[in-house]
């Protein structure tokens, strides 16, 4: 498991060091999240019915912005080739390079999530609800995106390719991160909607690198 | 330890570059690639270390550790150095080190390994900032980092000095006379003990 960490340790130190994909992320993120309210009119209660709606597509498009980074700069610079001669099999790579993309954006665009809220005069109440389903969700986006990534590492300018790839897995989350927080302002809780969430981020967790290693061994050829 | 290779067939694109290729390198030996740009070295380099699967043939060890793949027993060196820009050259030796060695490395191996390449004065200094040279000799060091006994370099001499080539072959001369195995593609009349050539030649396009 040293190799595990020294690579997760590794990652989060080029991520501060070179520092432009977050800023990028949540760059994007503050910016499709501020234009909605000036597109759609000044109709707080409109806003506030869809804020949760939109604060979960645009995280999940401002995401999209930094999944070619997990592997596409390793690629380039032959650490790839190296990292798949390690003892550490290509899933866990897979694995411990999705954990420090999710660590690097994903949190912070949690964390970004509620403070972008306010803007859409989301309801009070909801914003307890709103971390946790992004806290839980975005391993999923992180996770499910490093096979997009994996797919399109050797594709000059793959971007458009990535999100047509990976846009389509993130529906699942798409749908149950909105309706756990619509879900607790009606009589039944969020419960389900809720786990279902946490279910599918964990089957990303574990199915993501698994597809993430077997792109990235047909890449290597 | 003896790396074999049995009939190997190897296609790129459609076209054949390795037909029915048989050799077996011993421990202590060094086998040198030899042949035209485009004869299938880097090809062969590549199927040795398990990135390429061959059409039909295979690639084994015999005599190292049953439970390691031969890719797991071998540092690659291709024409990328995998060295990262953001880190000091001590950063990217260390993560090699840590990622690629086992957990009872003694502390100063990676001194040794930066000085033996002539890196330890800029041990400190961010990886962005070194010439090419540099880099590539960076990227060396990497095979001094951990213990591996099967060394796979595909042109390593590239952008080096007369200096640091020399530096490069007494490596490899250390590294076969402790019982070690390398192959090596390369253009230069490079001073290997032990070493024999294999002159691999252009195949015409496949039918």
């Amino acid at each position: 498991m040293n190799s595990f960490w020294a690579l997760v340790r590794r990652d989060l130190r080029l991520a501060v060091r070179e520092g432009g994909a977050i800023g990028t992320a949540l760059g994007f993120f503050l910016i499709v999240v501020s234009l909605m309210p000036l597109g759609l009119g000044p109709d707080l209660n409109l806003l506030a019915r869809i804020a949760a709606g939109i604060l979960w597509i645009a995280l999940l498009l401002a995401a999209l912005l930094s999944l070619n980074r997990i592997f596409e700069a390793d690629y380039e610079d032959g650490t790839l080739d190296v990292l798949a001669t390690g003892h550490l099999p290509l899933e866990l790579v897979a694995t411990a390079k999705s954990l420090a993309h999710w660590l690097t954006t994903g949190i912070p665009l949690a964390l970004l999530a509620p403070v972008l809220g306010i803007l859409l005069n989301l309801d009070l109440a909801s914003y307890p609800i709103l971390v946790g389903t992004t806290f839980v969700g975005t391993p999923a986006v992180s996770f499910l995106g490093a096979i997009g990534a994996a797919l399109t590492v050797k594709a000059r300018r793959g971007g458009l390719l990535l999100a047509l790839v990976v846009l389509p897995l993130y529906v699942p989350t798409l749908i149950f991160g909105i309706s756990a927080v619509s879900a607790a302002a009606g009589p039944a809780g969020m419960g389900a909607a809720f786990l279902i969430l946490a279910a599918i981020s964990l089957a990303a967790v574990v199915l993501g690198p698994i597809a993430a290693a077997a792109a990235l061994r047909i890449q290597l050829q | 330890m003896q790396l074999i290779a049995e009939d190997l067939i190897v296609e790129r694109g459609g076209r054949l570059v390795i037909d029915g290729l048989s050799f077996a390198v011993s421990a202590g030996e060094a086998m040198v690639l030899a042949g035209a740009n485009g004869a299938g070295k880097t090809t062969l380099l590549r199927t040795l270390a398990g990135y390429i699967r061959p059409s039909a043939g295979s690639v084994r060890c015999e005599g190292g550790d049953v439970e390691l793949t031969v890719a797991e027993q071998a540092h690659v060196i291709g024409h990328a150095n995998a060295v990262k820009s953001s880190l000091t050259v001590f950063e990217n030796a260390a993560f090699w080190s840590e990622f690629l060695g086992s957990a009872n490395e003694t502390g100063g191996h990676i001194e040794s390994a930066l000085r033996n390449f002539g890196l330890d004065d800029l041990a400190e200094f961010p990886a962005a900032y070194l010439s090419a040279g540099q880099r590539r000799r960076l990227g060396l060091a990497r095979l001094l980092l951990a213990k591996r006994p099967l060394w796979l370099l595909d042109e390593p001499t590239v952008s080096l000095d007369v200096a640091s080539t020399e530096r490069l072959v007494s490596a490899v001369n250390e590294h076969t006379r402790a019982g070690g195995l390398a192959i090596v593609a390369t253009h230069l009349p490079l001073a290997l003990e032990r070493a024999r050539t294999l002159e691999l030649v252009s195949l015409r396009m496949a039918a």
